[in-house]
């Protein structure tokens, strides 16, 4: 039998320190929807997706009363809208609105949490469907729930597409104001992409990518009070004993997720992916990746030193992860999702943490600014300035990196805007005053740098 | 199907009686048993086995969280793989 201190560390993992599967995210692909009619387009996508993921909640459930493990989310990820904008006769905003219309009552039929994929790739250059489905973002999020939205306008390959980086300064402005009410909720289901990867479970930036299958199962797990409660045990030791304290949770925290994503594959039928690595917090205390920083030896998470911590912690989780999974992937390594964070509301909210501290952590974690709150009149010019910023850092140092930040209509800096659920809380943080204007209005694309010609 | 049963809580008269007579009504075999105090906690756990899988699963979680409420206690089933897996390479 088992050893009883090691069942009780589990129990006590789950039911104490917040252990949960975050997602378990089934791909589909919808290359076989495309078609130059929209009315058929819709019913084609409405019926695959609620026929691959009818069994999807119900398997969730059923593997996490078994195990006793929570699942917190279940998800659908699909094929990018923008293949089926392509493929239409004449694509238009109101059918690329359709479409987003149809993904949300698929995702509200088969009970699940999100869906994402209303995507392009634009890192190069767009397409004509391409194009209209940008600018169909702003209506799509607004008048669907579920849906999430991602937009990659630049890759260590490519270079940077700065007229989409332009663009979308404007969407999120224009998101942001047709969601006003809920205080620019949409723009929590938007992300902006440097590097996207094409099989990451978490939202908002799941879509299935160009290489993936017909179905896939993907899995994220989340253990960020598993690995603080770790290191509360190791107090005052060495960076060799804390990265070494790491690993060994963040072992034993992927094979869970190992565990529960081999179990969806079989009983669902569908072939495993990936688990994501990714130590994804919540708003509840004792979930924070801030406050693994703090007991680290860090006064307040954004302080001179943290991302020295962040750079340790996401390398030992990545080193502790990658032997409990036969398929790592994702983008597995640390979150720091402002709104999502205890730990980062309360250093934001203090003064501590700053939006340029935060770039600075984007350099060596996963995965960028993410559900930061901007007064409400930030210039689409000076979005487009923190997105060019973190794709600048995405791409020279060939990692993912994201910004989804939210210009909270009516808010100003030292305002507190609630989301509820998963997205938290989020403090209204400054931005320069200073205008990037004429810089983001030259167009064009930054051209590929030198780490990208490895052949 | 193998599982896990732990019961958790502080020490009182009858716990194994009720627990394991919960298991008996339910045909669930217990293959090994072992109690010990932890951290000033009565903490029993046992390996069950479930010949017939998730049916009889259901209803004996359902049977333990009521004992749960009545003992005052924290009780789980959960697969044995869990465990294995987590902790064993």
């Amino acid at each position: 039998m088992i050893n009883p201190f090691e069942i009780i560390e589990t129990i006590k993992m789950i039911d104490e320190e917040n252990l949960d599967i975050r997602t378990i995210t089934m791909g589909i692909s919808l290359k076989s929807c495309a078609g130059p009619d929209i009315e058929t387009v819709c019913r084609k996508v409405y019926d695959k997706i609620t026929s691959y993921a009818k069994d999807l909640v119900k398997t969730g459930e059923d593997i996490e009363a078994q195990f006793g493990i929570p699942i917190i989310h279940k998800r659908i990820s699909v094929t990018p809208i923008s293949t089926l904008a392509d493929a239409l006769d004449e694509p238009t905003v109101e059918k690329c609105v359709m479409i987003a219309k149809t993904l949300d009552r698929a995702a509200k039929t088969t009970g699940v949490n999100f869906i994402g994929g209303y995507s392009a790739l634009v890192h190069k250059d767009y397409t004509r469907g391409e194009r209209v489905l940008i600018e169909s973002i702003p209506q799509a999020l607004a008048a669907t729930d579920l849906v999430c939205s991602s937009v990659n306008v630049g890759s260590t390959r490519a270079g940077i597409n700065m007229d989409a980086v332009k663009q979308m300064g404007g969407i999120i402005k224009e998101a942001a104001s047709l969601t006003a009410d809920t205080q620019g909720f949409a723009c929590a289901k938007l992300v902006v992409f440097c590097n996207a990867v094409e099989d990451n479970p978490f939202m908002a930036g799941a879509f299935l990518g160009e290489g993936e299958g017909e179905c896939v199962i993907n899995v994220g797990v989340s253990g960020p009070g598993v690995v603080k409660c770790a290191l509360e045990s190791v107090k005052g030791a060495d960076f060799g004993v804390v990265a070494e304290t790491i690993k060994k949770t963040a072992f034993k925290i992927t094979r869970m997720g190992q565990l529960v994503a081999m179990e969806a594959s079989k009983r669902l039928g569908v072939p495993f992916g990936i688990v994501d690595l990714s130590l994804a917090p919540t708003p509840a205390v004792g979930d924070s990746v801030a406050y693994i920083l703090e007991e680290m030896g860090l006064e307040k998470c954004g302080t001179h030193g943290t991302t020295a911590a962040l750079a340790l912690l996401n390398d030992a989780v990545k080193k502790g992860g990658v032997m409990a999974s036969g398929y790592v992937g994702g983008l597995s390594g640390a979150f720091i999702p402002v709104s999502e964070d205890a730990g980062m509301i309360a250093a934001a909210k203090e003064g501590a943490l700053s939006l340029e501290k935060l770039e600075a952590m984007t350099c060596v974690c996963s995965v960028g600014l993410d559900m930061i709150v901007i007064p409400g009149d930030t210039s689409a010019e000076t979005i487009s300035a923190i997105i060019a910023d973190e794709a600048a850092i995405g791409m020279v140092n060939t990692k993912t990196t994201a910004v989804r930040i939210i210009p909270a209509p009516g808010a100003k800096e030292g305002d507190v805007v609630e989301f509820g659920g998963l997205l938290g809380t989020g403090p209204v943080m400054p931005v320069k005053k200073y205008s990037s204007a004429e810089f983001i209005n030259r167009g064009g694309r930054i051209p590929a740098p030198l780490q990208s010609l490895k052949n | 199907m193998k599982a896990v049963v732990t019961v958790i809580g502080k020490d009182r008269k009858g716990i194994i009686a009720k627990v394991s007579n919960i298991l008996f009504e339910n045909g669930v075999n217990i293959l090994d048993i072992s109690q010990t105090i932890m951290q000033d906690m009565f903490t029993m756990i046992m390996l069950v086995d479930f010949e017939n899988e998730t049916t009889a699963l259901k209803s004996v979680v359902e049977k333990l969280d009521e004992a749960e409420k009545e003992l005052g206690l924290s009780i789980h089933v959960q697969r044995e793989e869990i465990f294995t897996s987590m902790h064993r390479i």
